[in-house]
């Protein structure tokens, strides 16, 4: 990321995007301007607001992704039934046809919003803004956002999220994080689930799994574990009593108003500064 | 296919554009986009028409420009080219790397056509930031 404005201009990728080249000449009658605005910009700026959102109140939220049925939601019930319960938990169901996984974590007593919006492929930023809406974070210690099941387009929207959790399910393959790089990137966390499956289907190596996520560069550390047998559940479970400790000392140490506009996730919400429109500065 | 939630947003942020430098036109786009955005150029493309339809960036032509995967050794320091699932350094081997470039997915440029600069007033070709 570029120094001076926060753009995702590097010495890298200077080269290809910078004005002068032959893309930016002009026909006469006609004005050439350099933008250099990424894409996602307003999409990231919500998600900012909504982290600041999160923070205000010490809420810590745990963005939950993988392919459709991997195991997100019998995870989450898993995790609602042995987190310690001083832990207050909500939950923010993407689940976008239907009220099934909402009403699969009401019955263990937790708060869970459904975002219904059709059939759309990822969450983003508004919806969740709007899921807020209906929730009083002064209420809650960890809020659980449940993507939609799509190992693609999740990917490119940030939530305002401090953690992406993702999972990898054994009848899956191992070859997953070769094939959706983008996705398991963006992984602070990885748990190869339904791991009570791994002596039936044989062929999934967790050390080939491994060698793939080492591949794409990732340092996640990677996690396997059943919802259904249980195994791993304590060291998930340490994993986020651990997250939550760590957050509320950096907010600590960070109170609010100075972090309220740094990046303080290594994820690609870049954005350029050079824009004068006003929906982006209103957070400074 | 997210990529029609990605071009709305391009459009967005063209319309803004043209409101602010008064244009009647948007005639050509260019855009970046990495591998490792996440965003296939070819959908973005096929979305564009319907995302554009009734706007002042209708019609306008789309460039796509991709950029190349790059990792930085964290080690060796030495940087690569290299695919979107194989982020190690090619001179030692190492995984810990960091990414330089390859996930972007940026508006670079647009070219409009005003009232000014079709009345031959505007500079031919100003590139200058706003
Ligand atoms: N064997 C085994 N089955 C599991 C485990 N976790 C979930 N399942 C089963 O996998 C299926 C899908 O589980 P869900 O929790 O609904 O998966 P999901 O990721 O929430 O699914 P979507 O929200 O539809 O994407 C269900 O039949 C679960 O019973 C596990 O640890 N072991
Ligand atoms: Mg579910
Ligand atoms: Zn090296």
């Amino acid at each position: 990321m570029c120094d001076t404005c926060g753009c995702n201009i590097t010495h890298g990728n200077e080269n290809f995007i910078k004005p002068g080249g032959k893309l930016h000449k002009t026909e006469s009658g006609k004005e050439a301007v350099t933008v250099l605005h990424n894409l996602l910009d307003e999409n990231d700026h919500t998600a900012m607001h909504n982290r600041d959102h999160f923070d205000q109140h010490n809420v810590l939220a745990i963005n939950l992704m993988s392919s459709p049925g991997a195991g997100k939601t019998a995870l989450l019930e898993a995790t609602i039934q042995q987190l310690d319960k001083n832990l207050r938990i909500a939950v923010i169901e993407g689940d976008l046809e239907t009220e099934n996984d909402a009403e699969r974590i009401r019955k263990h007593g937790v708060k869970a919003i459904q975002i219904s919006t059709g059939s759309a492929c990822h969450l983003d930023a508004h919806m969740i803004h709007q899921a807020l809406h209906n929730l009083d974070l002064k209420e809650f210690d960890i809020i659980f956002i449940e993507n939609v099941g799509n190992l693609v387009c999740p990917a490119s929207f940030d939530l305002g999220q401090h953690l992406n959790v993702t999972l990898l399910s054994v009848p899956e393959g191992d070859d997953k994080p070769a094939k959706y790089p983008v996705m398991f990137r963006a992984s602070d966390f990885v748990l190869i689930s339904k791991s009570d499956l791994l002596p039936i289907l044989d062929d999934f190596k967790p050390e080939r799994a491994r060698k793939y996520f080492q591949d794409i560069a990732s340092t996640a550390p990677i996690l396997e574990l059943s919802s259904k047998d249980k195994s791993g559940m304590s060291e998930w479970l340490a994993w986020i009593n651990q997250q939550i400790k760590t957050r509320k000392d950096y907010l600590k140490e960070h109170p609010l108003s100075s972090h309220s506009h740094s990046h303080t996730h290594g994820h690609v919400h870049t954005h350029s500064h050079e824009h004068t429109h006003d929906h982006v500065h209103k957070h400074v | 296919m997210h990529e029609l939630a990605i071009c709305q947003a391009l459009i967005n942020q063209l319309e803004t554009i043209a409101t602010e430098r008064n244009a009647q036109n948007i005639s050509l786009i260019v855009v970046g986009i990495g591998p490792l955005s996440g965003v296939e150029a070819q959908l973005l493309k096929n979305a564009y028409p319907i995302a554009s339809t009734g706007t002042v960036a209708e019609n306008a032509e789309i460039v796509i420009q991709q950029l190349p995967v790059k990792v930085k050794c964290n080690e060796c320091g030495c940087e690569s080219e290299t695919k979107p699932n194989k982020l190690i350094c090619k001179n030692c081997g190492n995984w810990r790397t960091t990414l330089i470039s390859g996930d972007e997915l940026i508006l670079l440029s647009v070219e409009l056509e005003t009232a000014d600069s079709q009345s031959g007033l505007a500079s031919k070709a100003n590139t200058g930031l706003h």
